[in-house]
């Protein structure tokens, strides 16, 4: 008879099992990434003209200014672009392995993106390029993002598809700006904002759980109706009376004593609004939370398998809506960040389409905070870096329109190149009919 | 053996139908357990209130009323009434008929309010069409707003800046949109069946994607309208335009009839067809379907193929049809309208093109409403996103009316498209 083991010595261990990729996948992927290093050697090494490019690390109006870094451009795209060519042979010739591979994919990124940045800042002796201004637009863009992601994956690791990210942050841009107006108080604007995205979650709950209905469907339904009220209350209300109902508070920037003395890095992250902080406390707690805590081996459990879930005593339903609201809850502090964390007054469609692209980033991101996280700041630099260029006069002008179309792009490729056929959890979707 | 013998017939006796009940019996069963139409109906009502409070809100006559509700209630109601009936009065009188055109001596022509509302129906048919036949094959089609761009800008090329032969220049300027359309599309289906990429999200992305373009052309010269700062192109030719049917007055086009026969075609496609079959087929069971021996990958790009054609379509409409020229603004909000058409016609030929007509109409009232009475046009927006939010949950409609559970039947929306790993 074979003794069991005592109830502590059950050890879970965690393999990782290394697939070997397949050899014509390599051969494309160490192709392209040769390709890329070329273009980086040809265009913006070879291609460019003779100086430095000078960056500026420090905002304008900061009392410690760093000095300029200044990077001989040519240099720079010729080095970087041979990298980028030799990280392609390598992969090629030995191969490696999918875990290394993001991060080769993401210094090929990196180099490319410094190279071309050389490239754009050579030429012109009185030109800067401004690191720091694209560093803060890159979080001030990828705030809203990361909400709004972080309220997908609470959502759909529950099993419950969100689509409605984009309604909930237009819910909570519109109600934080109303609310933050007549309570002339930027704190009861914020938690107007988040009840706002809070009732979206739980309608999408209330239709998906007990109703039962297709939630990609569902999901575009909301973002349609929020999108209707939201307007028809900029026109019934806000439109006509301003100063009464469009003038918020908006949140004053917080410097945090020490950390915010940092150069370059304090004036960065540690001197914006409260809502910034909130998403560095969020990152980590939704990250240990699902990963570490009961209720997150129950959110998951019923997200993958909720029968087996409901065999052991969870409810299903009853998890799947405390989700979906809290994910509510957090995107409607994205809409927030939209109306009184920046700009300050609401107007038609504020939002624009950043849900849709939050949605992209927890897909990219394969439902784990950590990678949407990662996904969100990647598209708020393409963002920001849109924004730097049509500002700046680059050696060759490329069209704003082009230069606007640069984060989809970069999602595009994304989504099709580097993810590949993504695994959700399993029961993402799939309403759980007892019985 | 005699047992073998009879069963089968005792069998079909079973499965005749009982004595058919009569019309009256049948009505009153459809309204107790709540056939589609009667759903549709109910559902629209729910809408219509929704609506109605809406106009009551957005009302300052009525909202100036409840401030002293409690010492003269019956200000409120009247005033709300007035409000709530003016706004659904214009509403109709912009969409289907309109009282005063008879006594105006045809200064305002009777079939005007008609005319728009078919105008509108056009591109909502087509556009539902799109989201509907990709639906069928399981493919939920975000894109038709990107698509319907594609189509706009290829037509619209052709259309001025090539000088054919009436006709055939229009043929030209058709097939350009369609293929336009169907490219945008197809990229989609094919990204799907070659990377796995979610459409949803590929979709979204060549929305944006087909605006930046389109931005970029609108300020080139040979796309620009020559002598123009505005981001407006060149004028379609005359010889590339869809001739008017109700005479030059009214801005009814030929969009109309390549929107019904659009549908007849889509009908044909999904229910008398190989390909349709294998599409549904795909739509409905992939591991089943490619057990069967059916190439899902090929039908993801040939139904997405299929789709943008018909989103180009709508880009034809528009811009052959009712503005003759590109603005940023061809989308006119087609692109996204065309899904809720789709889910209220439950991807079926027959009801997008009953779905369009009314979503049409209350494009056209709208307009009307937003200028007689200064409601806001988007209680148009939410009271068709009412409408089909009930619609794909029939059970909350049946909690509301107490109505007896269906014995089979009802709203089938809610199984069309699939989650993320379908």
């Amino acid at each position: 008879m074979t003794q069991r083991p005592p109830e502590d010595e059950l050890v879970v261990t965690h393999e990782v099992v290394e697939i070997a990729v397949s050899t014509r996948r390599r051969t494309i992927a160490g192709i392209a990434i040769i390709v890329t290093g070329l273009i980086c050697l040809l265009a913006w090494g070879l291609g460019s003209k003779a100086g430095d490019a000078a960056f500026a690390l420090s905002d304008i109006a900061d009392k410690h200014q760093i000095p300029f870094v200044r990077i001989p451009g040519k240099a720079a795209g010729v080095v970087l672009g041979l990298l980028i060519v030799l990280l392609g042979c390598w992969h090629l010739a030995r191969g490696f392995s999918a875990r290394s591979m993001r991060w080769v994919l993401s210094a090929v990124l990196l180099c490319f993106v410094i190279a071309f940045l050389c490239w754009a800042g050579t030429g012109d002796p009185t030109l800067q390029l401004s690191i720091f201004g694209l560093l803060q637009g890159t979080i001030f863009l990828a705030v809203p993002l990361i909400l709004g992601a972080l309220a997908g994956i609470l959502c759909e690791r529950s099993g419950v598809i969100n689509v409605a990210i984009e309604g909930q942050l237009l819910a909570g841009a519109f109600a934080g700006a109303l609310a933050a107006t007549v309570a002339h108080n930027a704190g009861v604007g914020i938690l107007a904002a988040m009840l706002a995205g809070a009732v979206i979650g739980a309608l999408l709950g209330v239709f998906a759980i007990r109703y039962a209905v297709n939630q990609v469907v569902l999901g575009v339904v909301l973002n349609l109706l929020v999108l209707g009220l939201t307007n028809f209350g900029y026109d019934a209300l806000m439109q006509k009376n301003t100063e009464g109902f469009n003038n918020p508070t908006v949140l004053a920037p917080i410097k945090v004593p020490l950390l915010g003395d940092i150069p370059l890095v304090g004036p960065l992250l540690f001197d914006a609004n409260i809502i910034v902080y909130c998403v560095y406390v969020l990152i980590v707690v939704v990250d240990v939370a699902l990963f570490r805590t009961r209720w997150g081996l129950r959110t998951r459990a019923v997200g993958e398998h909720p029968k087996a879930a409901d065999t052991v005593g969870i409810k299903v339903s009853r998890t799947r809506y405390l989700n979906v609201i809290l994910g509510g809850l957090v995107a409607g502090l994205g809409g927030a960040y939209l109306t009184i964390g920046a700009v300050g007054s609401f107007s038609g469609n504020i939002s624009s389409g950043k849900g849709f692209i939050a949605l992209a980033a927890v897909i990219f991101g394969r439902w784990s905070p950590r990678g949407a996280v990662g996904a969100a700041l990647l598209f708020g630099f393409a963002d920001a870096l849109q924004t730097l260029l049509s500002a700046s006069h680059t050696p060759v002008t490329v069209p704003s329109a082009f230069l606007s179309m640069l984060p989809y792009l970069a999602t595009l490729f994304a989504v099709a190149g580097l993810v590949g056929r993504v695994q959700a959890p399993a029961a993402d979707g799939e309403p759980y009919l007892k019985g | 053996m005699t047992y073998q013998g009879t069963a089968p017939a005792s069998a079909a006796e079973e499965m005749l139908p009982e004595a058919k009940p009569g019309p009256a019996r049948r009505l009153v069963d459809a309204i107790r357990y709540g056939n589609s139409v009667v759903l549709t109906l109910l559902a629209m009502l729910c809408a219509l209130l929704v609506g109605a409070i809406m106009i009551v809100i957005a009302d300052p006559p009525t909202r100036s009323a409840m401030g002293y509700f409690f010492s003269s209630p019956w200000d409120t109601f009247t005033r709300g009434w007035h409000a709530i009936s003016a706004g659904y009065v214009a509403l109709f009188e912009g969409s289907v008929f309109n009282p005063d055109s008879l006594y105006s001596n045809g200064h305002t022509p009777i079939f005007g309010p008609i005319s728009n509302t078919l105008l509108n129906a056009a591109p909502l048919i087509l556009g539902g069409l799109a989201v509907g036949v990709a639906f069928r094959a399981g493919l939920f089609n975000i894109g038709v707003q990107g698509q319907l761009i594609m189509g706009a800008i290829c037509a619209g090329y052709v259309g001025f800046a090539f000088r054919l032969p009436p006709l055939l220049h229009l043929l030209a300027a058709l097939l350009a949109g369609v293929i336009g359309g169907a490219v945008w599309g197809g990229i989609a289906g094919w990204l799907k069946a070659r990377t796995g990429a979610h459409e949803v999200i590929s979709t979204i992305m060549m929305n944006y994607l087909a605006l930046g373009l389109l931005n970029y052309l609108l300020g080139i010269s040979g796309f620009q309208a020559p002598g123009s700062n505005q981001a407006i192109s060149r004028s379609v030719h005359g010889t590339a335009r869809l001739p008017h049917l109700l005479g030059p007055n009214l801005s009814l086009h030929l969009g109309i009839v390549i929107a019904l026969l659009a549908a007849l075609g889509c009908w044909w496609l999904l229910t008398r067809s190989t390909l349709g079959f294998s599409l549904r087929a795909v739509g409905a069971n992939p591991s089943a379907a490619r057990t069967a021996g059916m190439k899902i990958e090929r039908s993801y790009v040939v139904v997405m193929l299929i789709s943008g054609g018909l989103a180009g379509l709508v880009g034809c409409s528009q811009i052959l049809g009712t503005n003759h020229a590109l603005t940023g603004d061809i989308d006119a909000g087609f692109g996204f309208d065309a899904i809720t058409v789709a889910l209220l016609g439950q991807a079926s030929p027959r009801g997008t093109i009953f779905a369009g007509l009314l979503f049409g109409a209350f494009r056209a009232g709208g307009v009307v409403m937003v200028a007689n009475t200064g409601i806001p046009a988007d209680v148009v927006l939410v009271i068709e996103a009412v409408i089909v939010l009930f619609l794909a949950a029939p059970a909350l409609i049946r909690a509301i009316f107490r109505l007896r559970e269906s014995r089979g039947g009802g709203v089938g929306v809610g199984q069309l498209a699939k989650g993320w790993n379908a």
